[in-house]
């Protein structure tokens, strides 16, 4: 605001009356006053005559007999001073005021803006535009009013500004502009500078020759931006889905859909590399089959057996050899010169570092969008302020149904309300035995949630036993889809539990609602993975001496997701159909069930660890998981649309996102990852199977081909030297983590700093907010003593009133005209009386062209 | 549409897609959707750029849109997803966005390129910035500049549905405006200037995600 006040404080001086001074004689003032009563019944009637249609919001019907109470409104709460009409007029004109409203304002600010840009830029070539042509006057050579022309003179300095300007970052300054298409089209037209000087600049010398070169290269960075942005619109998948979504049911449930989106995303950047550097690579040189594979029963589908078990799907069917070389085995102390065929291609280097580089993208790419999400939801400061954002930003403009929209002004009066009342119930503290009471409540309900969740473990871990113990022979494939059914029956059995138990416990605010449910369903979650992957690690490794253990691991992850898939479909289906009809019949009031949206998305999450679990062991794990996402986007859609109705607690989409994503990179990819460290850093590989059959570790791949480096000769010795120093001492993990702690610890304090600085500039501003309080009082009591002292002779007043009446009548036409070419009628009657006031002082007093955006373009 | 068959010329094109933030493509979509609403007679590209679509026109859109949804099936789809939901019956604030956004003298109307600056007000690429300054001149519902009490519970009454039964009632009215003016004016004279607003604003993250309109 205060960069503004440079430009734009000036407290416009009256055009109608020239002999107003800058501090109004008594007499003046009244004539101000009077002229303004009279403008306005004018402007009533005027209004009245045409017979336009504003008067709908219009309070203001009986505005015009302003009664003191009603002034208050306006200034400050109450007991605040009842001001004149000429303090209202130094108010209404206040930088502050003007800035929302006025174009003339608009423009000073962006001209403050762009000289500021070119002073930081350093692109000092105001020197050469100042001579070239002036900005054409031609809308402004009908009104020459003081102030219009201290206007048209900020806009010729803007333009000069702009010409200074390279194209892109007038462009880009335009476009950021809050003025009108036209006004932007004109200004732009104005500061484009003619082409006859661009070449006598560039006579000039090297360096204006450069910046011409910069200017075209950003200009056609530039292009190619907009261009491959459409083309990118123009790929956008499931544009209009998302667009009805959003617009039946709001950002919240979008959310959920966006998130799987993301998910989307994930698991193709996921999938590329493997594809490319292994499976397609696999395909290419196929190993020699073993054996016969089995007909295609259809029951593969479910097991992911059978007839799949000996493809590019599972671990076990790459080769430990390297591809491109005729002779085999590398490993085994390197018979082949390496660069005997063209450059080798080792698979189970490939496999190892290809599943590793992976990993690492989505860890970057997972970590970045969190850091992203975390700063724009969670800012510095902002831990007030509900009523204002909730008032200011919970109009959702996607929506497009007139009963999306019903719904969101209930659900917008129940928000404010539930505010409303939450406030005074801060003021009243609650009695000592409803708070015990609440609390032995709470405290049995996680118990039971905990007990739950325990049961489930065991149950899990007891069965998996069985498993082991009981042998599945090939042909009983059936058997082996019982330990994915049992656990996907707790995961999806277990919520409902817990959604029952939640009913007892009445939480005060429905975020902490969601965010418990969220803490429980995670917590099973993560016990049953837990047990499972020790189950297949601990356990199956070691019972599956003759066989691949592998592929194995590989195939229950694959049961397990289909399972899930399955499970989610049958619950979209029983759970909101069914729950739908049943709700329609028994009663006749609209009883569609809620998208669970907390629900719905940690079932998104617990796909995605699966499939993150299972990737070193299938590699084409992910491209199941992405048709599977495909599927549920259309099936939850459709169920959607049909069975649901918008969730009725007010959700705060982005924090929720935010949350979401932390969720996916803390305990899924995390745990994932883990799991995955520990599969190739300690496990011994299966020793009839999959690249690193001959190895004791899979990590051991990597330390092979070190060593053939370093046999192969000095050329290469530095990567061994990495590979000691680097990776098998833990020296560089100490440094690493010592470096995040740092830079954490540093970014907290910067932070604390913000706030610490936010508190004094807070503290600052309310300062300065006194300050014209009280300038404002002093101000309105000189008037006061003015008014007081001319009230003792009142002639004067008439006699002016009467001169202004009678004679003078160039200067009232005048005024009037320029009334009746610029008021948009609609400005006429407003709501308050003394708004309604101050709007009228303010457009008597300034030129029209001043505020109006559109006038002079008649 | 090929029935209007009148198309931007390029530099025009060009200039738009450099001032406003749609894309070439959004802005021959919306201008398709402005012939629309024209008479058959006056659809050739000047008389377009010049025209101007009254309120009540723009706000009878559902049943243009079966009209043309009758005859052109295979524009369907398009047309019934597309049309921006500021104009759409279901908004609250349509009255005022057009009002904001109109050039001309009454303010009742809007041209294609007022038409162009809504939509790229509402787009998805619109600064913050920009964006905050239109919502702040939206909820002005005096246009006197400055967020007043009048002003907040004429927002509120709009939220809230206008109807006796949704209102708020008057106390609570008055506590949310005390609460609202406690929190964000922050010079304390009792009004919510440009600057305030953006401040609240910049505060919450939703409001760049649902101050937008898909095209």
């Amino acid at each position: 605001m205060s960069r503004s006040l440079a430009f734009v404080l000036n407290v416009p001086e009256t055009p109608q009356d020239p002999e107003d001074s800058q501090e109004p004689s008594p007499y003046d003032e009244s004539e101000v006053h009077d002229s303004f009563h009279q403008l306005i019944q004018e402007q009533s009637r005027w209004v009245a005559e045409e017979g336009l249609e504003l008067q709908q919001r219009v309070l203001g019907a009986g505005a015009l007999g302003a009664s003191g109470s009603d002034r208050q409104a306006l200034l400050g709460p109450e007991g605040a001073p009842v001001y004149s009409t000429a303090t209202l007029r130094i108010l209404a004109s206040m930088p502050s005021r003007t800035i929302g409203r006025s174009r003339g304002a608009i423009i000073s600010q962006y001209y403050s803006r762009t000289v500021r840009l070119r002073r930081r830029a350093g692109w000092p070539q105001l020197r050469d535009v100042g001579r070239s042509a002036r900005p054409s006057l031609r809308l402004y050579d009908l009104e020459l009013d003081p102030v219009v022309l201290e206007e048209e003179e900020k806009r010729g300095l803007l333009v000069k500004e702009l010409q200074g300007l390279t194209v892109a970052q007038r462009d880009h300054m335009l476009r950021g502009m809050p003025l009108s298409l036209a006004e932007k089209r004109c200004l732009r037209e104005e500061s484009r500078p003619p082409r006859g000087k661009r070449r006598v600049r560039g006579r000039h010398g090297l360096l204006s020759c450069c910046s011409r070169l910069r200017d075209s290269c950003i200009l056609a960075s530039h292009n190619l931006g907009l261009a491959l942005l459409s083309g990118l619109q123009a790929l956008m998948p499931w544009h209009y889905a998302l667009k009805r979504i959003g617009g039946q049911f709001g950002s919240s449930v979008l959310s959920y859909f966006l998130f799987l989106k993301t998910l989307l995303a994930f698991n193709t950047l996921l999938l590329l590399p493997l594809l490319a550097f292994i499976v397609a690579v696999q395909a290419a040189f196929p190993p020699a089959p073993s054996g016969s594979t089995p007909a295609f029963r259809g029951l593969e589908l479910l097991t992911g057996g059978g007839c799949f078990t000996h493809t590019v799907m599972y671990y076990g069917y790459y080769s430990n050899v390297t591809l491109n070389q005729p002779c085999a085995s590398p490993l085994d102390g390197g018979q082949c010169t390496p660069a005997a065929g063209g450059l080798p291609y080792n698979m189970p280097l490939a496999y190892l570092f290809t599943v590793g580089v992976a990993f690492f993208i989505t860890c970057i790419t997972l970590v970045y969008s969190m850091s992203r999400s975390f700063g724009e939801s969670y800012r510095v400061g902002s831990t007030s302020g509900v009523h204002a954002v909730t008032v200011f930003c919970s109009w959702d403009y996607k929506v497009t149904q007139k009963w999306a929209s019903r719904l969101q002004h209930d659900n917008i009066r129940t928000q404010l309300k539930e505010l409303l009342a939450e406030g005074q119930l801060w003021q009243r503290p609650r009695r000592a035995c409803g708070r015990l009471q609440q609390g032995a409540v709470l405290g049995l309900v996680w118990l039971l949630c905990l007990g739950t969740t325990l049961v489930c473990a065991l149950a899990v871990y007891t069965f998996s036993e069985l498993v082991i113990q009981s042998r599945v022979s090939a042909e009983r494939d059936w058997a082996l889809l019982a330990l994915p059914l049992v656990v996907c029956l707790l995961n999806l059995g277990a919520p409902y539990l817990f959604r029952v138990l939640a009913v007892l416990e009445r939480h005060d605010s429905p975020v902490l609602e969601v965010y418990v449910a969220i803490c429980r369903n995670l917590i099973l979650k993560v016990v049953i993975l837990g047990i499972l992957c020790y189950h297949w690690l601990g356990r199956r490794v070691g019972t599956l001496k003759d066989q691949c253990w592998e592929d194995f691991v590989g195939q229950e992850l694959y049961r397990l997701m289909v399972m899930d898939f399955i499970f989610t479909l049958l619950d979209t289906l029983l759970g909101e159909l069914v729950w739908r009809l049943i709700s329609e019949k028994r009663s006749q009031r609209k009883g569609k069930p809620e998208f669970d949206i907390a629900g719905n998305v940690l079932e998104l999450i617990y796909g995605q660890t699966l499939t993150w679990l299972g990737v070193l062991f299938s590699p084409l794990l992910p491209a199941m998981q992405i048709i599977k996402l495909l599927f549920l986007f259309y099936v939850k859609k459709t169920s959607l649309m049909a069975n649901c109705q918008a969730p009725r607690r007010p959700w705060k989409a982005s924090h929720m996102s935010t949350v979401f994503i932390s969720l996916l990179c803390f305990p899924s990819f995390l745990g994932a990852a883990v799991f995955l460290c520990y599969a190739i850093w300690q496990v011994k590989p299966s020793s009839i199977c999959g690249p690193f059959r001959t190895l004791d570790t899979m990590y051991e791949a990597g330390k092979v081909w070190v060593r053939q480096l370093e046999e192969a000769g000095p050329g290469v010795s530095w990567l061994p030297w990495i590979h000691r120093y680097l990776v098998e001492s833990a020296f560089p993990i100490y440094l690493a983590s010592a470096l995040l702690l740092a830079v954490i610890y540093l970014n907290i304090q910067v932070v604390k700093g913000q706030r610490k600085v936010i508190c004094l500039l807070k503290e600052q501003l309310s300062n300065e907010g006194e300050d014209k309080i009280f300038l404002i009082n002093k101000l309105q009591r000189i008037y006061e003593r003015k008014e007081r002292s001319r009230a003792f002779q009142p002639w004067e007043a008439w006699k002016q009133l009467l001169r202004k009446a009678a004679g003078d009548p160039v200067a009232s036409a005048g005024q009037r005209d320029d009334r009746g070419a610029s008021q948009p009628p609609e400005r006429g009657p407003l709501p308050t009386p003394l708004s309604g006031r101050v709007g009228r002082t303010e457009e008597a007093v300034m030129p029209p062209a001043v505020f109006t955006d559109d006038w002079d373009a008649q | 549409m090929g029935g209007s068959g009148s198309r931007l010329s390029k530099e025009l094109l060009v200039e738009y897609q450099d001032l406003t933030f749609l894309t070439k493509q959004e802005i021959l979509l919306a201008h398709r959707w402005f012939c629309e609403l024209l008479p058959q007679e006056h659809r050739s590209v000047e008389e377009s750029l010049q025209a101007r679509v009254s309120l009540e026109q723009i706000l009878s859109l559902p049943e243009l849109k079966r009209l043309i949804a009758l005859h052109r099936a295979a524009v369907k789809i398009a047309m019934q997803s597309a049309w921006p939901s500021a104009c759409n019956t279901a908004n609250p604030f349509k009255e005022r966005i057009c009002r904001v956004f109109s050039t001309s003298p009454t303010r009742d109307s809007l041209s294609f390129e007022d038409f162009l600056d809504l939509l790229s007000v509402f787009s998805d690429t619109a600064t913050p910035d920009i964006k905050s300054h239109y919502a702040f001149r939206i909820f002005d519902f005096d246009d006197d500049g400055t967020l007043n009490r009048e002003d907040l519970s004429q927002l509120v009454n709009c939220l809230t549905g206008e109807g006796e039964d949704t209102r708020l009632s008057a106390s609570e009215m008055k506590q949310l405006i005390d609460n609202i003016l406690e929190e964000s004016d922050i010079d304390r004279d009792g009004t919510i200037n440009l600057s305030e607003f953006q401040h609240v604003i910049s505060r919450s993250p939703d409001f760049a995600s649902s101050f937008k309109i898909v095209l």
